[in-house]
């Protein structure tokens, strides 16, 4: 057991579907340190969204949470019973979710949605609670936070639903902030604001951020690590710049290549990578990647790779046969 | 609001006018009125009657007098003022004129006596539509699958297809007859009011509790339910703020249409437990030509569910911040 | 510089595209059957009801005993297991041959009932059925059973009775009957009596009718699920009662499709004007409690009872068409809405580019794709159509006796139910009868409405 605030442990989240057993999360681990950004990336369906639920137990029927071992606060959380768990949610760990219009409930008023997170973990009553949520929406960067009290959610722009989510989380002080793309559905102009604001409010209090998305972009610069997720599985895990300056995993490599730069020549495009990622129901044997992989070979088909540190590179690890060649290349 | 208050309330004028002229119309044109029953009347006597009821004016007077508010009768138009009997008559006085078959009864005296008795049939009914249903509406989804589920949906079905009268005679058969445990009929004193009430709201509450479980299943999966649970919030709050407040809109929509059917079956329930209410004096006028009586009786239930759709169509948007009454 | 070269078709795109040629999707149809065949309540519902549709078609061929009051017992008897199959049907004209002496041999009487035999087929043409009457033992009287017919009821003005006297009577001599071969009895003929088990009846039911009796003779079930105050036979009038509800349910939703279809087609399609006033309408009409309404107008109709009938338009066909009347809104209601939907998809604009006409788009393309709607509200038109023939008969309004309807039937029981004597029958009957099809007919209805939900498609 290592000394990490939340460790997750050989995660395995399955789902009972009529066609069969899928197994969206299958062997997922992870670890996050105090006041540090941990970034999940990967494909739709590459189960990095359900890690993150599987973690709070917010898995939805018909999944369900296999296996695995989740140690926060020197316990168990899977093991815990739900009494417990709602000690937890929403004061140690709290999550924001990908679209704040459904995400937040329509009926009832901004103020109503915070205020009961604090009615409900510190015992405040309704108007005790008010001050402390104006405080909190005028952290997020909403100005004039006490007309915000009485609106409902469908009267606020996408970017004031997110800061009010993001509020929301935020009014605890939880130790652990699970962030599941929180800019999707946002416009480009504000997903730059929405994503400072985070780290802003991180540095401010002290939490640990799990930032969970599918665009490499956004990495950058705002997550001290990064561990890449395809078809359920780990391939690859480093520190942020290392990833960047050298992928040792032919999916992280193809990703970031897919990722537009500023300082690409102008007439090239990003390239997408080949193919799709697999149906859930037929993973190929060996290598989850292989299919699409240009550096596949017999091995890679047969057998499954284990995510290991690499020779030559300490403090990283990449599940990949042919990591040695992406290890040398310029 | 108050434009679409104003907008319903002349929807409102415009339908009973509508039903009060085609009733009128077809009352009058049709064979067979108070004086076609079985007692043949003696000249004079039934020469007075026409003449109370002014059936030998033309038949715009007579609609006219039937409308109101003028008092046509006598020497002309006239406004007069004192006891108040001359003064204004017909519809727009509320005055639905006197009874055919209970001559010495106007139409209010009548409804005045009994409205009371099947309205309070009648909000027993939704009481016991809402209570039963919502609770099993809702235990039904939080234990989806499980044998309460099953059985609340196999009750349920049985309780939308089972016509009321069939479901009096087999509780009468059973509770009254069987165990001694009910009256089979009267009204008077509350134990009287619990089978009548039960088998009215019945067949409504089974609709509830089926209306309630889907919509529940529906918002349980939806994400605000989940950012609920992710906030830590006690089950009950969950289940209780969140989830039934969204999932209950199609619950409150059906209470227009519910208010309507428990109106329809009281005729049927006030028969079956001889109940001195509206509905029984209007199968009765059907039955004995008593025309006034039946179409004071039609009008009024016409308005009676207007105004309650109204009241949902308001309490809707009260519940939904995201509807606005004109979309009503 | 030039611009870079289009990507060569790689392996897998190559692969996506012969994968797509090779998928079909399913037909709304075919899906909507496929999964129908799935719902095992479903499946099962629309076999009784099917089944029940038959019953009712063909209540006369039955071996039923005849629905009509013809006993006069006063107390309902209890469903009896006595007597399952007997030769008691009430549906005859019995003509009665009295033997004023008794007979010294059985050859003797065999021969009497021959010639007996003989002298009513001859002048009726109809071979009719013996059943001795007996007293202490021996044969006292005859009665002969024939098949009722309206040519032999005196009631009606037959001339039967008069001329089987004369018959008899140039065939006696000194009072008695002279045999072929032979010998002589003494019999009166003591006349004949008629019942007449039914109401009036159409060709077809008049057809089904001597059906039956060819096949079953006099023979009928018995008192199987127990008989009412009047000695009526529960079951068959069950069996009957389902033809009036079954009946009004289907006029009813015919009048419904027809009338709620086209209005809310044209209403949604035509939109504007068309549409508003059209549906302003409607909702007029929908806030009037309709039952009332209902009752309002058959309450008038009574007037003009015998005129109706005069143009053959009876008065339970006047009842259909009331309830009919007043069904037709929700339909046109939901079509509307539907066709609105449809309006604003791609495929009519399209159609009208081609330069198809209104009525064609409506037709061919509009219209399949608001059949499934129509068809679930349909299923579900029928079962409250039947709530309320079965409301309007409980309450004296309705199908009057002595035809039934299961409306009526649960009347007859309120009635007959009291504090000292449970006469379970008259209320369990019934109530598993309409609770059952109209359970069936809301499981169809779901399952319908299941079945075509596009939301639950699979691939």
């Amino acid at each position: 057991m290592s000394l990490a605030m939340l460790s997750v442990h050989d995660l395995v989240v399955v789902f009972d579907t009529p066609a069969g057993v899928v197994r969206a999360v299958d062997g997922v681990s992870f670890e996050l340190e105090p006041e540090e950004t941990l970034a999940l990336v990967g494909e739709s369906g590459s189960g990095k969204s359900l890690s993150a639920l599987a973690v709070l137990r917010l898995v939805p029927h018909p999944g369900r949470v296999e296996s695995g071992r989740v140690f926060f606060q020197e316990r168990n959380l899977l093991r815990a019973a739900e009494s417990e768990l709602r000690k937890i949610r929403g004061r140690e760990l709290a999550m924001v979710f990908q679209d704040p219009l459904s995400a937040l409930h329509p009926m009832l008023t901004v103020e109503r949605q915070l205020s009961e997170v604090l009615e409900t973990h510190a015992g405040l009553t309704r108007r005790g609670a008010r001050a402390r949520v104006v405080a909190a929406l005028g952290e997020v960067g909403l100005s004039e936070p006490e007309r915000f009290l009485g609106a409902y959610p469908h009267e606020l722009s996408g970017g004031q639903r997110q800061r009010v989510l993001i509020a929301m989380a935020l009014l605890m002080r939880p130790r652990v902030l699970f962030a599941d793309e929180p800019t999707t559905a946002l416009d480009v102009t504000i997903q730059a604001q929405i994503l400072d604001l985070i780290a802003e409010l991180q540095r401010q209090h002290g939490t640990g951020v799990v930032l969970i998305t599918h665009d490499l972009g956004i990495v950058a610069g705002r997550a001290d690590r990064v561990q890449v997720l395809y078809a359920g599985r780990t391939v690859e895990g480093a520190s942020t710049r290392a990833l960047f300056a050298r992928p040792l995993h032919p999916y992280s490599a193809a990703l970031l290549a897919s990722v537009a730069r500023l300082d690409a020549p102008a007439a090239t495009l990003p390239s997408a990578i080949p193919g799709q990622p697999p149906d859930p129901l037929e993973r190929p044997e060996g290598c989850a990647f292989h299919p699409r992989c240009a550096l596949a070979t017999d091995t890679c088909r047969r057998t499954r790779p284990e995510l290991e540190e690499p020779r030559g590179a300490s403090g990283r690890r990449t599940a990949c046969f042919e990591s040695a060649q992406l290890l040398l290349r310029p | 609001m108050i434009l679409f208050l104003v907008r319903r309330a002349l929807w409102f004028l415009l339908t009973l006018w509508v039903v009060a002229t085609l009733s009128f119309v077809l009352m009058r044109s049709v064979r067979g009125g108070p004086f076609s029953g079985e007692r043949a009347l003696h000249p004079s006597v039934e020469a007075a009657l026409r003449e109370r009821y002014h059936l030998d004016w033309p038949m715009w007077k007579q609609y006219l007098q039937y409308v109101g508010p003028l008092n046509l009768d006598g020497h002309g138009p006239r406004f007069v003022g004192g006891d108040g009997s001359d003064r204004f008559t017909g519809l727009f006085a509320l005055d639905l004129g006197p009874s055919f078959h209970y001559r010495d009864f106007t139409v209010d005296d009548i409804l005045r006596q009994s409205l009371p008795v099947s309205l309070a049939l009648g909000a027993l009914a939704l009481a016991w539509a809402l209570i039963l249903g919502l609770t099993a509406g809702v235990l039904s989804a939080l234990w989806r699958g499980r044998a309460l589920d099953v059985g609340v949906r196999l009750v349920a079905t049985l309780g939308i297809a089972l016509p009321n009268f069939v479901l009096a005679g087999l509780l009468v058969l059973a509770l009254s007859f069987g165990a001694g445990l009910l009256p089979p009929a009267g009204w008077g004193e509350p134990r009287h009011a619990l089978l009548p009430s039960f088998v009215l709201g019945a067949p409504f509450a089974a609709y509830v509790a089926r209306l309630t479980r889907s919509g529940m299943l529906e918002v349980l999966s939806q994400d605000f339910v989940r950012t609920a649970v992710a906030k830590g919030l006690p089950r009950r709050t969950v289940v209780l703020r969140h989830a039934l407040r969204a999932g209950i809109l199609p619950v409150v929509s059906y209470l227009g249409p519910a208010a309507a059917g428990i109106l329809t079956g009281s005729l049927v329930v006030e028969k079956i437990f001889a109940i001195p209410g509206t509905g029984t004096h209007f199968v009765n006028s059907a039955l004995n030509r008593d025309y006034t009586l039946a179409m004071g009786v039609t009008l009024l239930y016409t308005a009676l569910v207007f105004a309650l759709n109204t009241l949902v169509d308001v309490a809707y948007t009260l519940l939904d911040p995201r509807i606005r009454l004109e979309d009503a | 510089m030039a611009a870079p070269p289009p990507p060569a078709p790689s392996a897998i795109g190559e692969e996506l595209l012969r994968e797509a040629a090779r998928a079909r999707g399913r037909g709304l149809f075919q899906e909507a059957r496929a999964r129908l065949a799935e719902n095992r309540p479903a499946r099962w519902s629309l076999r009784l009801l099917v089944g029940l549709a038959l019953g009712a078609l063909l209540a006369p061929l039955l071996p039923l005993p005849s629905p009509m009051a013809l006993a006069l017992s006063e107390e309902p008897g209890p469903p009896s297991l006595a007597e399952p199959w007997n030769r008691g049907w009430r549906h005859r004209v019995t003509l009665t041959f009295r033997f004023d002496e008794p007979m010294e041999s059985r050859e003797l009487f065999l021969r009497a009932e021959s010639a007996l035999l003989g002298l009513v087929t001859l002048a009726t043409r109809v071979r009719p059925e013996v059943i001795p009457i007996r007293a202490q033992g021996r044969v006292t009287a005859l009665e002969l059973a024939l098949p009722y017919r309206p040519e032999f009821d005196p009631h009606l003005g037959s001339q039967l009775e008069d001329e089987l006297a004369q018959h008899l009577a140039g065939r006696l001599e000194q009072g008695r009957l002279r045999l072929k071969n032979g010998g002589a009895v003494a019999v009166s003929f003591l006349g004949a009596s008629a019942e007449n088990g039914y109401w009036e009846l159409n060709a077809l039911d008049r057809l089904l009718l001597d059906l039956r009796q060819r096949l079953f003779g006099f023979h009928q079930t018995g008192a199987l699920l127990g008989t009412d105050a009047q000695g009526r036979d529960l079951l068959s009038r069950l069996v009957w009662g389902s033809r009036v509800s079954l009946t009004v349910a289907l006029a009813a939703a015919l009048v419904s499709l027809v009338i709620g279809v086209s209005v809310g087609a044209v209403a949604g399609y035509l939109g504007g004007w068309v549409d508003a006033l059209l549906m302003r309408v409607v909702d007029v009409l929908y806030s009037i409690p309709f039952l009332f309404v209902v009752i309002f107008v058959i309450t008038l109709l009574h007037g003009y009872r015998a005129e109706l009938e005069a143009h053959g338009i009876g008065h339970l066909t006047a009842f259909y068409a009331v309830l009919g009347l007043f069904t037709w809104l929700t339909m046109a209601r939901v079509v509307r809405g539907q066709v609105l939907a449809l309006r604003h998809r791609e495929f009519v604009a399209a159609a009208r580019l081609v330069g198809a006409s209104h009525a064609r788009i409506l037709w061919t393309h509009v219209l399949p794709n608001v059949l499934g709607i129509v068809l679930v509200y349909l299923t579900l038109t029928i079962p409250s159509v039947m709530l309320l023939e079965s409301f309007l008969s409980f309450l004296g309004l309705g199908v009057e006796p002595p035809r039934v309807s299961w409306g009526l039937l649960a009347a007859d029981a309120m009635e007959a139910i009291n504090p000292l004597r449970s006469f379970w029958w008259l209320v369990v009957w019934p109530a598993v009868a309409m609770g059952g099809t109209l359970l069936a007919l809301n499981v169809l209805g779901d399952g319908l409405r299941d079945a075509l939900d596009p939301k639950l498609a699979r691939r």
